[in-house]
C-alpha cells in the first residue's frame, strides 16, 4: 500500500525554529487535512512532504507513485497560455502532445474554464481562473497523492463547492490520495478523514479530529453541525485564538 | 510558421498606428525649414535641398556599395556581440561569484567613451576594419551582456519550484522556463546593441578608415558640404529607424504578448 509517513520533523529557517516534532501518517486513499493559524507553517510542512525543501531533522517516507502540488499561489508561467500551462505537467511526463493538449482542454472546460479563455495569458486572468488552471494542472496528471495549498481561497462559494464536489468523487471512486491545508474548519470538515490542527510558534500537532462518514453523505447539516462542535473544542479556541475577551 | 503568420497578420494595424510618429515627423522636418530660412543654405540646408541630394547620391551605385560596408560592419560587430554577450551573461548569471565579478568590469566598459576605444583601437589595428568592428563590439557588448545577466539572475523561485514539483526534465525546464524568461530580459538588450552598433560604426569609420558612410561624412567635412553631411545623416536615420519599426518592433511585439 502506498503510504506517506512522517516521523518527527523539526524544521528551522535560520534560528526560528518552525516545525516541531510532526508525526503523522497518510494512508492510499485518504484525506488528511491539516489547520491552523497563518504562519503557523502549514506550507512549509506540505513543501517538505513533497520533496520541495530538504529534510533537516526526522524522517519522511513517501512511496506514492506520482505525486502533484497546487501550490497556495497559482505559480503559472507568464508566457504560456491557459492550455500550454495545464499541459506542462504531463508533457514533463513524457505525454504526446496532441493527446496532452486534448486531456487538458477537457479538464479546463471541467473545471469551469471557458473555450474562450483557452489561449488567454495568465495576465490577462481573474485570480480566480488562474487558480483553476493551477488546479487542473495538477490534475490533470491524475496523481495518486496530491497536495493542496489552500487551493480554494481565491474562489466564489460556488465554484469552491463545484471543485470540492469533484474532488469527493474522486475520493470515493479511491482514485487520490490528498493531504490538505486549509483556514477553512468547514471546507476540512467537507472533505476530511482526519484534520489535524497546527498550533503556531512552533508549528507542533496538538488535536486529532476523526470523521468516519463518507464524505458523500455528508449533507450540510452533518458539516454545520461539525463545525459548530469543533468551535467549541478548547484547543481550537486557542490555536485560533478564538476566546472573547 | 504560426508565430510569422501571425507576425504578417498584425501588421497593418501596427502600420496604422505609425500615423502618430508621421505626424511628429513632418512637425519636426516643418521646423528644420525654418531653421534653414533663418539661418541660409550654407548652415543649415533646408529639407528640400537635402532630400535632393539625397535622392542624386542614392542613384549613384559608388554611394550604395558605401552604405552597404557600413551596414556590413555594424551587422558583424553587433553579431559578435550578441552572441559573445549572450553566451557570457548567461554563464556569469547562473554563478553568483561570476555575476559579482563581472560587475566592476561591465561598469567600466560602459562608462568608457567610444571615442577612447578608437583611439585605443587605432593604436593597435591600425587603418583596417577590424579597428571599426572591435569598437563596435566593446561598446555594445556590455549591453548584451547586462541583459543576459539580469534575465538569468530573475528567474524567480517560485516557478523554479513548481517545475521541480511537476518532475520537468531539464531540457524542458530549459525550453519552459529559463529561455521564455532570459529571452524578454535579452531581446530589448540586442535592439540597444544594434541600435549603438549602428551610431558607433559611422564614428569609428569617421575616424579610422577611408570607405563607409562615415568617411563619407569626413569627406563633406572637409569640403564644407553641408547638403551631403545631411543627406548622409538622412541615411543613418533612415536606415535605423527601418530596421527598429519595421523589422524589430513587430517581432517585439508578438514575442511579448504575454507582458503586461
Ligand atoms: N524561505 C523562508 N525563509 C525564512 N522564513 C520563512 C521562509 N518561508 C516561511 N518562513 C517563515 O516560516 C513561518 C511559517 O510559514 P508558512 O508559509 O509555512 O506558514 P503558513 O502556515 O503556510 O501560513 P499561511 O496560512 O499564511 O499560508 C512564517 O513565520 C514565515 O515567516
Ligand atoms: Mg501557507
Amino acid at each position: 500500500m502506498e503510504r506517506l509517513v512522517v516521523e518527527s520533523l523539526n524544521h528551522s529557517y535560520g534560528f526560528t525554529e518552525i516545525l516541531k516534532d510532526i508525526n503523522f501518517e497518510l494512508n492510499e486513499g485518504e484525506v488528511l487535512s491539516i489547520v491552523g493559524p497563518s504562519g503557523g507553517g502549514k506550507t512549509t510542512l506540505l513543501h517538505l512532504c513533497a520533496g520541495l525543501l530538504d529534510v533537516e531533522e526526522g524522517e519522511i517516507k513517501n512511496s506514492f507513485q506520482s505525486s502533484a502540488f497546487t501550490f497556495q499561489e497559482p505559480r503559472l508561467l507568464p508566457w504560456k497560455n491557459v492550455i500550454d500551462n495545464i499541459a506542462l505537467g504531463l508533457l514533463a511526463k513524457g505525454a504526446d502532445k496532441n493527446e496532452a493538449l486534448e486531456k487538458s482542454q477537457q479538464i479546463a472546460i471541467q473545471f469551469g474554464l471557458e473555450k474562450k479563455d483557452f489561449h488567454k495569458f495568465p495576465k490577462d486572468l481573474s485570480g480566480g481562473m488562474k487558480q483553476r488552471v493551477s488546479f487542473s494542472r495538477a490534475l490533470v496528471i491524475k496523481p495518486s497523492l496530491l497536495f493542496l495549498d489552500e487551493p480554494f481561497s481565491a474562489l466564489d462559494i460556488g465554484l469552491k463547492q463545484e471543485l470540492q464536489t469533484h474532488l469527493i468523487e474522486l475520493i470515493h471512486q479511491k482514485a487520490l490520495t490528498i493531504l490538505f491545508i486549509t483556514h477553512d474548519l468547514m471546507e476540512a470538515i467537507r472533505l476530511s478523514d482526519r484534520i489535524l490542527l497546527l498550533k503556531a510558534e512552533p508549528g507542533r500537532i496538538v488535536k486529532h479530529f476523526k470523521y468516519e462518514l463518507p464524505q458523500m453523505q455528508r449533507d450540510n447539516e452533518y458539516i454545520y453541525k461539525e463545525s459548530a462542535k469543533i468551535l467549541l473544542d478548547q484547543q481550537i479556541i486557542e490555536t485560533f485564538e478564538l476566546g472573547i475577551k | 510558421m504560426k508565430f510569422l503568420l501571425k507576425i504578417i497578420k498584425d501588421f497593418p494595424a501596427y502600420l496604422w498606428s505609425g500615423w502618430g510618429a508621421l505626424a511628429s515627423i513632418f512637425l519636426f522636418i516643418a521646423c528644420w525649414d525654418l531653421g534653414a530660412q533663418l539661418y541660409g543654405e550654407l548652415v543649415l540646408p533646408s529639407p528640400l535641398k537635402t532630400f535632393a541630394t539625397l535622392s542624386e547620391m542614392l542613384q549613384s551605385e559608388k554611394v550604395w556599395a558605401e552604405i552597404i560596408i557600413t551596414t556590413k560592419r555594424a551587422f558583424f560587430g553587433f553579431l559578435i556581440s550578441a552572441v559573445i554577450g549572450s553566451v557570457l551573461g548567461l554563464i556569469a548569471g547562473l554563478f553568483a561569484t561570476a555575476s559579482m565579478m563581472s560587475r566592476p568590469i561591465v561598469t567600466i566598459l560602459m562608462g568608457m567613451p567610444p571615442i577612447a576605444w578608437i583611439v585605443l583601437a587605432m593604436i593597435w589595428f591600425g587603418m583596417s576594419d577590424n579597428t571599426i568592428i572591435f569598437t563596435i563590439v566593446v561598446a555594445s557588448f556590455p549591453l548584451v551582456f547586462v541583459g543576459a545577466l539580469q534575465g538569468t539572475r530573475t528567474i524567480e523561485d517560485d516557478l523554479k519550484e513548481m517545475c521541480d514539483s511537476f518532475h520537468l526534465p531539464p531540457l524542458m525546464k530549459l525550453t519552459n522556463l529559463y529561455f521564455p524568461h532570459i529571452f524578454s530580459y535579452i531581446f530589448p538588450a540586442w535592439v540597444s546593441a544594434l541600435g549603438m552598433s549602428w551610431k558607433i560604426v559611422v564614428m569609428a569609420e569617421l575616424l579610422a578608415s577611408n570607405n563607409g558612410v562615415g568617411a563619407m561624412l569626413a569627406n563633406a567635412r572637409a569640403q564644407l558640404d553641408t547638403p551631403t553631411a545631411l543627406a548622409l545623416v538622412v541615411v543613418m536615420i533612415g536606415t535605423l529607424m527601418l530596421i527598429e519599426y519595421v523589422i524589430l518592433e513587430p517581432i517585439k511585439r508578438e514575442v511579448e504578448l504575454w507582458r503586461d
